[in-house]
């Protein structure tokens, strides 16, 4: 768990999507569920940017504020309306696609938004390459040494995973890798002289550098997001294969395998073509969960790499009670979330033959 | 219960009767070939050999302790491993590192204790009474829920230590907080299953009222899948604690809390490494036995992704 | 599992003896300068609003003032900068500035009385936080317009008493004295805000950079300029990035990836000095480490009490341990170096007289909740106090928090006891002495929560008096005087125990020259380095 979560529990969760049957009745339910949900959010991070023994007066105006100044704001921000009154007039303004202003970068939310989230898409999306590319074939070798010593291994290599304070391993790597052996870029997503050579397109620099055609910031790039990656692909690696492991499992337990492996079918096709292609699609559940795991933004991971990422984005604004920018955040990272449960929803609909 | 006998070689044989004669006989005997399977699988008898570890360190802290784990001696900080009177060091303010260690084994117990028994029992209560009422208190119930899975945890926990104020008790709080929902979505997953079970019927036509069947009949059926799911958890919510410490939002200076002792000694890590090192080994330790427990548990109660033999 | 320990004791045992060594790989370019700082202060770039230290890193080198310091002389006091020259009337209370000719902003417009004129009203009208600094000399919104006057190549400032001159001069050197381009801001005016928008995040000034992007919690970069008018500076960009831990900051600096430095620990600034092409810079700044303690608890309020805990705290053990190179002892509330500032220490760690001051005040033991915020040196700061204040029967409680949640509590008058820093706003001793040891009103209702005195509840009496003398009279060494007086006095009977004054420990790479982070008075200046 530690600050990205991809738990089990997540295949319940999208089960919430689960509930209906014919399309237009999903759609609009679907809809109804994201709208309540994204309320709900909003209201309760509101409430806890009210409660918060921050005055929000103070996080503005910094600690000489004069009585008049402070007073002045108290009524700009609106501190003087009932709660109700001040949670509407923000609902108002986000749907009309305004988020606010954040009050420590001087700029608008939305803007902040379009700058850290590709930041944290971009360490997310690679974390969970690693995780996959290991955690797949790790998955499905565990299941089918049962019982060996390599059963145990995969096992052991996963809970490892599991079970490693992210914020204690990421200091340590950093320090080795970057610090000793010098095989990594350091912290931050480019070095110093690669910052702003490539217009921002998408926002992902790995993708900018390629598209403007300059590989060395490609490469000064790739050297930054590898090591934070690496760990939290070693995070997703753990859930990937331990689903994996339990899926073939299941596969090869099952009659047509030993019929297969009765009519002399090859062990390698048996495994990959029959048990594997029949699990890819809870596979690819499991994958979309743990992705939307990570794009929820590992705070530590992000905090330790100087990664200028969603997750600290938000606690850092939650930290000074710079409200709109965590509500913002919030949404953001919610909308994300309920819409990856949403796809592997559907595509466990559409592909798999025992839902229908 | 009179066929209980106090002959171990008949107890052995009551508990792995084909044939219970009670409930409790029938659930005794499936916990003993539990252990009994546990028993054979190395992996969970090492995590279970690290919590009884911690346990005992825990209880004994002051016995085994070698020096009080607050006083200080600014002459003699940053003391290396295995130097004189200090085996794993001292820290910044010249403190024993292994003291201070031997002493955070129970807080880390403490928080995992109150948040294993906080986080289920609210879930349990808000799943069964979705499930079991259903109609509109299920709808909004697990509207709830569902928000509150959409959160980002650790942000999540933050905005609460952060409206609360920071403190060992508030961070137990705002984990339970994070940690909740998914058991109210299994206990109402068991709850429904359970709630057109023949003898809830026979149950209720006998006259028993809503909360008499919720506690006396859904409850007890509900809590073995939590236990499991309690063990899986455990590791994350030291986890959880130690990020929470180690932002400073867990517990408060001069305690020796594990997560807020890497967070101390992090700002030495290229000279002093042992002090951010060791408290970093010993959550992943305690994690690690936790997971291996709670992956032997799973083994055991749920057959199918099991491996071993 | 064992070998699992082992495997990472050795690694990490590799880790430190590889590290005495480091192997240097990158160089910065020979005009470039690269900076790791903590910028995370940051929230305006605005000379009318900023107020945090590194902003005031930015501004300084950005913004050209009335006047000045020389950053290779700071000793030498204010000096002419955009005016070239001033008088003052014979009632005191007038100032008139000549304007330098032939300087220009950025933009290539040429810097006038009247943009002097605009920058100072435009700073009393929008009314931010700072603003205190200019509208303590009677400067509002409604009198600017007769208060502060350009008439041709003079401006004429009129403070509604006689001030002593050398303070309102000082005043105009702090970052809100900044002048900005009238043209370029009110050409990027939105709702008549005077520009303070398109400001927060861009620049319009005459100084030696200019700012190119500001990015929060990242980096600030800025350029040089060419025709800055005491020659163009030899660093023509400079990138100030955001590195929050100081083990990373070390890295960086051993590896050649930065060319400075600034937050390295006691610990890293030891290591890193072992390298050939490390250097380190001390400058003493103006920042005081203080405790203070409530007076509306009905102990503390006690003198005995009071003067009793500046006896419990271990002040040379702390400066020779984790504080060691980073702070020096003081125990006045003037920081070194400014004018009437003391060097008297008449405390020292001595439980027996303190345990013999609580008895005479009656007390047997008291427990009080402390509150620090979220920084590693004022932590241990906080658990050394809370060992040896023990050790007089007095329990602290330590609260850690955020720097805002903090201070909403401290403002508040909620805490028993405040560990903290406290930084001069200006470079004159009304500073300090403005809200140390004055708080003329301490009534709950006037909420004069901007006055270090009044967050502890504490009403110095006499010395408000002598706070508003000081600040009027005229003679430099009467003035001085009446400061060492008021703090010999303020040591022993206010609720502050002032502990330490900051030393700043740069490191540089060793070719870098000449980079000064601006002593107790004022901030960093990046046109004199070289490399």
């Amino acid at each position: 768990m530690s600050d990205t979560h991809l738990s089990e529990e997540g295949r319940r969760r999208s089960a919430l999507f689960n509930r209906s049957s014919g399309l237009l009745k999903i759609i609009l339910r679907t809809l109804g569920s994201i709208i309540v949900t994204m309320v709900g959010l909003l209201a309760i991070t509101f409430l806890i940017g009210r409660v918060m023994p921050i005055d929000p007066v103070i996080s503005v105006l910094g600690e000489r504020a004069t009585k008049e100044a402070y007073d002045a704001m108290f009524i700009e921000m609106g501190l003087d309306k009932p709660i109700v009154v001040q949670f509407l007039y923000y609902l108002w303004d986000v749907l009309h696609g305004n988020f606010g202003e954040s009050r420590l970068t001087a700029r608008p939310v939305i803007e902040d938004l379009i700058r850290v989230f590709p930041a944290t898409m971009e360490l997310a999306t690679i974390g969970t390459i690693i995780g996959v590319f290991i955690g797949v074939p790790l998955g499905v070798l565990a299941a089918v040494k049962r019982g060996t010593i390599i059963y145990q291994i995969i096992r052991v290599v996963a809970l490892v995973g599991y079970s490693m304070p992210i914020f204690w391993l990421g200091l340590v790597g950093l320090l080795v890798f970057y610090g000793v052996l010098g095989w990594v870029g350091g912290p931050g997503r480019l070095g110093i002289f690669y910052v702003d050579l490539v217009p921002t397109v998408t926002g992902l620099i790995l993708i900018d550098s390629i598209l403007d055609g300059q590989w060395d910031v490609f490469w000064d790039a790739v050297s930054h997001v590898i090591l934070p990656a690496s760990l939290l692909g070693y995070y997703s690696l753990a859930y990937i294969s331990r689903m994996t492991r339990s899926f073939m499992l299941e596969q090869l337990s099952a009659e047509y395998i030993t019929t297969a492996r009765v009519k002399g079918m090859s062990e390698w096709k048996v495994v990959w073509r029959h048990a594997f292609g029949n699990i890819k699609v809870p596979l690819i559940t499991v994958i979309a969960l743990s992705y939307a795991g990570l794009l929820e933004g590992s705070v530590l991971t992000e905090i330790i790499f100087s990664w200028p990422g969603i997750g600290s984005y938000i606690t850092t604004a939650l930290l000074s009670a710079d409200m709109a920018a965590v509500l913002g955040g919030t949404v953001v990272v919610g909308l994300v979330f309920v819409c990856l449960n949403l796809f592997s929803d559907l595509l466990y609909k559409v592909f798999d033959p025992r839902a229908k | 219960m009179s066929t209980v006998d106090t002959d171990h070689q008949s107890l052995r044989q009551w508990l792995l009767s084909e044939t219970p004669m009670s409930r409790r006989q029938a659930r005794f005997g499936a916990f003993y070939q539990g252990w009994l399977k546990s028993k054979s699988n190395r992996l969970t008898m090492i995590g279970l050999g690290i919590l009884l570890t911690l346990l005992f360190v825990a209880l004994l802290a002051p016995l085994i302790a070698p020096h009080d784990p607050f006083v200080q001696n600014l002459a003699n900080r940053l003391q290396p491993i295995g130097s004189d009177q200090h085996l794993f060091g001292t820290d910044s303010l010249g403190r024993d590192i292994l003291s201070r260690l031997i002493y955070g084994s129970r807080i880390t117990l403490y928080i995992v204790t109150l948040v294993a028994l906080i986080a289920p029992i609210a879930g349990l209560f808000v799943g069964t009474v979705a499930g079991y009422i259903g109609g509109w208190a299920d709808v909004i119930l697990m509207r709830i829920t569902d928000i509150f899975l959409a959160f980002p945890r650790l942000v999540l926990a933050l905005a609460f230590v952060a409206a609360l104020g920071a403190g060992i008790e508030n961070a137990v709080i705002a984990i339970s907080l994070t940690a909740w929902p998914p058991y109210a979505r299994i206990a109402r997953a068991e709850t429904l299953t359970i709630r057109g079970a023949d003898y809830i019927s026979a149950v209720k036509l006998q006259g028993a009222g809503p909360i008499r069947i919720i506690t006396k009949h859904i409850w007890p059926l509900c809590i073995s899948s939590l236990i499991v799911r309690v063990a899986l958890d455990m590791a994350g919510i030291i986890l959880a604690a130690a990020g929470l410490g180690f932002l400073g939002l867990g517990a408060q200076p001069p305690s020796p809390e594990w997560g807020a002792m890497i967070s101390e000694g992090r700002k030495f890590l290229l000279d002093f490494w042992w002090v951010a090192t060791i408290p970093g080994l010993a959550i992943f330790t305690v994690s690690l036995g936790f997971n291996l427990l709670g992956d032997g548990l799973r083994d055991v109660l749920d057959p199918k992704d099991s491996g071993d033999e | 599992m064992k070998q699992v320990t082992q495997f990472i004791a050795a690694m990490a045992v590799g880790v430190t003896a590889t590290l005495g060594v480091p192997p240097s790989y990158a160089e910065t370019p020979a005009n470039v300068l690269v900076i790791a700082h903590r910028i995370d202060d940051i929230t305006t770039l605005d000379p009318a609003e900023s107020f945090e230290f590194a902003g005031s890193d930015v501004s300084r080198n950005v913004y050209g003032k009335l006047v000045n310091f020389n950053p290779l002389d700071l000793s030498a006091g204010y000096e002419p900068d955009l005016a070239a020259s001033w008088d003052v009337s014979e009632d005191g209370k007038t100032i008139t500035f000549t304007m330098r000719e032939g300087v220009k902003f950025h933009s290539g417009n040429p810097v006038t009385a009247a943009d002097a004129e605009f920058s100072l009203r435009r700073a009393v009208i929008l009314n931010k936080t700072p603003a205190f600094i200019l509208s303590q000399f009677g400067f509002t919104a409604d009198n600017v317009a007769q208060t502060i006057v350009a008439d041709g190549n003079k401006l004429s400032i009129t403070t509604d008493k006689k001030y002593a001159t050398s303070f309102v001069l000082n005043c105009l050197t702090s970052t809100i004295g900044g002048i900005v381009d009238m043209k370029t801001v009110m050409a990027n005016e939105a709702d008549g805000d005077m520009g303070n928008s398109w400001l927060k995040t861009n620049s319009a000034g005459s100084g030696a950079y200019k700012v190119v992007s500001w990015k929060p919690n990242d980096s600030v970069t800025l350029q040089s300029n060419p025709d800055f008018y005491k020659g163009a500076p030899a660093m023509k960009r400079v990138i100030v990035r955001h590195v929050q831990e100081s083990a990373t900051q070390r890295l960086l600096l051993e590896k050649g990836d930065i060319d400075i430095a600034r937050n390295l620990n006691p610990e890293d600034i030891a290591g890193a000095s072992k390298s050939p092409d490390v250097a380190i810079d001390d400058e003493l700044r103006g920042r005081l480490m203080y405790f203070s303690v409530n007076q509306k608890h009905p102990e503390l309020a006690k003198p005995n009490v009071r003067l009793a805990m500046k006896y419990l705290v271990d002040y040379e053990g702390m400066q020779n341990s984790f504080l060691k190179g980073q702070y020096t002892v003081h125990q006045a509330f003037l920081p070194r170096t400014y004018l009437g500032a003391i060097d008297d220490k008449p405390f020292n760690l001595d439980i027996e007289k303190a345990k013999g001051l609580l008895a005479e005040a009656g007390v047997d033991g008291f427990e009080i909740e402390v509150g620090v915020r979220e920084a590693q040196e004022r932590i241990e700061i906080a658990q050394s106090l809370q060992n040896t204040m023990a050790q007089a029967g007095i329990k602290l409680n330590i609260t850690v928090g955020t720097a805002k949640q903090i201070l909403t509590r401290y403002r508040a008058r909620e805490l028993d006891m405040y560990m903290g820093a406290w930084g001069p706003d200006y470079p004159d001793p009304q500073t300090n002495a403005g809200t140390f040891a004055y708080n003329p009103d301490n009534s709950d209702e006037k909420k004069a929560t901007g006055l270090l005195a009044y967050r502890n509840a504490w009403d110095p009496g006499a010395m408000n008096q002598a706070v508003e003398d000081a600040v009027i009279e005229g003679d430099r060494d009467k003035r001085k005087a009446m400061y060492e007086a008021m703090q010999r006095k303020h040591q022993m009977e206010s609720p502050f125990g002032v502990l330490y004054q900051k030393i700043e420990q740069t490191a540089r790479r060793s070719n870098v020259q000449n980079l000064k982070v601006g002593g107790a008075i004022t901030a960093v200046s990046y046109w004199p380095v070289t490399k």
